[in-house]
């Protein structure tokens, strides 16, 4: 039950934290389609200053150290870089969406081709083949917290679930979420920036700078998405980039879109798919009760069944909901100001 | 009618003209940032010496007729029949999707579907290619069931995202990236299901048989004289056809104007008399169809493998088909021309690969570039506008300097008063 509660957190942590960066854009009136492609840019940076810092010696000097504390500073450190070159490279979308009135479904896909080309391109160059990692260990060498760390002899429960080979990210994505969730619909600001994917003709003449929101708005998504891709790559790619993240980015579209553009929903929502994600990507050693017989795998049903799963729920819980799916009113539309 | 309108023509055939400049200004962008891209990260790069990053810009450039090195080590340019033939082969898939993910537009639809759509026609036309036995059929009408089917399939599958989006007016974007990865999945439980991977070879793992181990192959109709030791073959010939066939449905039968009535605006289409719902699951099943027939083609050459553990990326080929489609201006016969060049700078970031320390993926940037600046084309033919304008009032002598203009351009204004 631990095993499977931590790998439904696994998948559900960067779905929950991606599909928030997608309300943010989408709630300022921005159609966000470049969340899969900003992930993998932002796991390709993340990388990237992971290994920058293991080059300086800090990460061994650390672990010689047993600094455990100090390790998770650096990917403390990591994850806000990762913001930074998430929010730099949603200006692309911003830039043509705001600015330029571009068509954002298009641009969308252009970043999301531009990604994993860019990064498998620079990829190729660094390592000479078509991944990424760090110089030496991953993940669980350098980030994985474990109870010995924290001197916690007990072997209850919670204690293996939620403590014993976390990572720092999982608690860091739910703070970061709940505070957004927070501003977005508790204080002034959220209140403008949904103005601005409802009525943005209607802000503006309460004299709220709509180009401003909207840049705000996507820059916080470009921001999200980024540390979603590093977040997925830290807890389930052994920190390494390869120019996709599985189609996650494009999941956490449709738990967004499932979800109602409603925060609580997406978090729900995403727990509900990362748990199929998980049975996707563990069926066969999914040990549901601890009895040591796995059901699933004995069903024999093929592995490739559970990984479409979650794409094919989606598609049959849209097919029930779309009619009743409220999106913001004026996504996708360029703001013109004489629409008045 | 704009046949009976001069003046409809001519303003159409001027707007044509803006519409190819703005595609050649997206290439000529998207050519830049690569080698700028190349540029920057051969300077940084220690490894990397002046003169590979020089060749790497020329190859990006002219690689589709790069001839090797001489013997001093420097890069030799003349006519590449095998090049020039490869890009054929290649550009027949892309020329597909792309016309796919063109019609679907100018129905008003994105068919971002194209991958899943290209995956099924893969899986359907190697599945019954593979599995005729050859020695009861001839290889001749066992082609053309699997190039059939496989269309029909397509078609079935395009056919999803369609109904959803006519019936249960679900966002068709949604709808078909779902049914990518859908087929993704499919289409890898298929061939792990299956006996056709390649166990013979043994090195090569995830791979099934090419369609000629059950002597299928399409025909070359003649194109492995004209470029000799190349993949070209009579699917090219196939892809054009295509184009043309559509190009007359949309723009010559009264068909191709409800879909695209239906594109243009749905409701006014219905109060017109138009069938909305059955046009867009139509231009939907169209678009799949196409796809498929891209998919098909690829495969059927015989000299291609399909890595069929392809569960968790889809193929680029559909993809590349939406920056065809979006350089062409969705135009059927356009999709010809962007398709091939597409290719070529495929066909430049191999040689890329093999002549200096840059990868293919430079390719991959280029066409993002690429799709990123023809979402500009409204800005850009706006800009065309405006410099045509302004040439116009100079011929005319007088400057009609509005007060608009004028706080626009104060020193360009002042500029000419001085």
């Amino acid at each position: 039950m631990s095993f499977l509660i931590r790998q439904t957190l696994m998948f559900a942590i960067p779905l929950m934290i991606v599909a928030l960066a997608g309300v943010f854009a989408e709630r300022s009136g921005i159609i966000n389609l470049a969340l899969e492609g900003t992930m993998i840019f932002g796991a390709f940076m993340g990388v990237v200053f992971c290994r920058l810092l293991q080059k300086k010696g800090l990460f061994e000097t650390a672990r010689a150290a047993n600094n455990w504390q100090a390790l998770q500073g650096y990917l403390l450190l990591a994850l806000l870089f990762v913001a930074l070159a998430g929010a730099v490279f949603s200006l692309l979308l911003a830039l043509a969406a705001i600015n330029f009135s571009a068509n954002q479904t298009i641009v969308g896909t252009a970043m999301n081709m531009l990604a994993p080309a860019l990064v498998l391109f620079l990829v190729r160059i660094i390592a000479h083949q078509n991944a990424l990692g760090l110089l030496n260990g991953g993940s669980a060498t350098f980030f994985m917290i474990k109870k010995a760390n924290l001197g916690i002899e007990s072997e209850g429960f919670l204690v293996e679930t939620f403590i014993n080979k976390a990572y720092l990210t999982t608690y860091f994505c739910i703070l970061v979420f709940v505070i957004l969730s927070v501003i977005l619909y508790k204080t002034k600001f959220g209140l403008r920036l949904r103005a601005c994917g409802e009525n943005p003709q209607a802000a503006a003449s309460l004299g709220i700078n709509v180009y401003k929101m909207r840049y705000i708005g996507t820059m916080i998504s470009g921001a999200l998405a980024g540390i979603g891709g590093f977040v997925f790559s830290v807890t389930s790619a052994n920190t390494t980039s390869n120019g996709e993240v599985a189609g996650m980015g494009f999941l956490a579209l449709a738990v967004m879109i499932f979800g109602n553009w409603k925060p609580l929903n997406i978090a729900l929502d995403a727990m509900l798919f990362g748990l199929f994600k998980c049975i996707g990507a563990s069926y066969a050693t999914l040990d549901i009760n601890g009895d040591g017989i796995f059901k699933l795998a004995e069903i024999g049903i093929s592995p490739y069944f559970y990984r479409l799963l979650p794409y094919l729920i989606t598609l049959i819980v849209l097919m029930l909901t779309s009619k009743s799916s409220r999106a913001p009113k004026a996504e996708g539309q360029p703001y013109d100001k004489g629409m008045r | 009618m704009p046949k009976t309108d001069k003046n409809g023509l001519l303003k159409q055939e001027k707007q044509s003209s803006k519409t190819l400049l703005a595609s050649l200004i997206s290439i000529f962008i998207g050519l830049i940032v690569g080698a700028i891209v190349v540029w920057v990260v051969g300077a940084v790069t220690p490894e990397i010496t002046a003169k590979g990053t020089s060749d790497g810009i020329k190859l990006i450039l002219f690689g589709l007729f790069n001839t090797g090195r001489n013997a001093s080590g420097a890069l030799t340019f003349g006519f590449n029949a095998v090049n020039i033939g490869n890009m054929l082969f290649r550009a027949t898939p892309i020329i597909l999707t792309g016309l796919s993910v063109a019609i679907a537009n100018q129905t008003g639809l994105f068919n971002i579907g194209a991958p899943g759509q290209y995956l099924i026609g893969t899986c359907v036309s190697l599945y019954l290619a593979l599995s005729i036995p050859s020695d009861k059929v001839h290889p001749v009408l066992i082609w053309l069931i699997a190039f059939v089917a496989a269309m029909a399939a397509g078609a079935l599958w395009g056919a999803i995202p369609g109904a959803l989006k006519a019936f249960l007016n679900m966002n068709e974007v949604i709808a078909c990236i779902m049914c990518n990865w859908i087929a993704a999945n499919v289409v890898t439980w298929i061939f792990d299901e299956s006996n056709l991977k390649n166990t013979t070879e043994g090195t090569k793992t995830a791979y099934i048989y090419k369609t000629t181990y059950n002597n299928v192959a399409t025909g070359k109709m003649g194109l492995d004289k004209i470029f000799p030791g190349s993949q070209v073959n009579g699917g090219f010939f196939i892809a054009v056809l295509f184009c043309i066939i559509m190009w007359v449905i949309m723009s010559k039968t009264t068909f191709g104007y409800q879909l695209k009535a239906c594109g243009s605006n749905r409701h006014a289409a219905k109060y017109a008399g138009i069938a909305d719902k059955r046009n867009i699951v139509l231009s939907m099943a169209i678009a799949g169809a196409l796809s498929s027939a891209a998919g098909a083609l690829y495969y059927l050459a015989g000299n291609t493998e399909f890595f069929w553990s392809t569960y968790q990326s889809l193929p680029a080929a559909g993809f590349t088909g939406i920056a065809v489609a979006l350089l062409a201006v969705n135009n059927p016969l356009g999709v010809i021309f962007s398709g091939s060049f597409m290719s070529m700078l495929t066909v430049c970031g191999t040689q890329l690969t093999y002549m200096t320390p840059f990868n293919e993926y430079i390719t991959d940037v280029i066409i993002a570039v690429i799709v990123y600046i023809s979402a500009f084309s409204l800005i850009i033919k706006m800009l065309l506008n405006k410099r045509k304008e302004k040439q116009y009032d100079k011929r005319d002598g007088g400057e009609l300097i509005t007060p608009e203009k004028a706080q626009d351009e104060p020193a360009e204004a002042a500029g000419k008063e001085a």
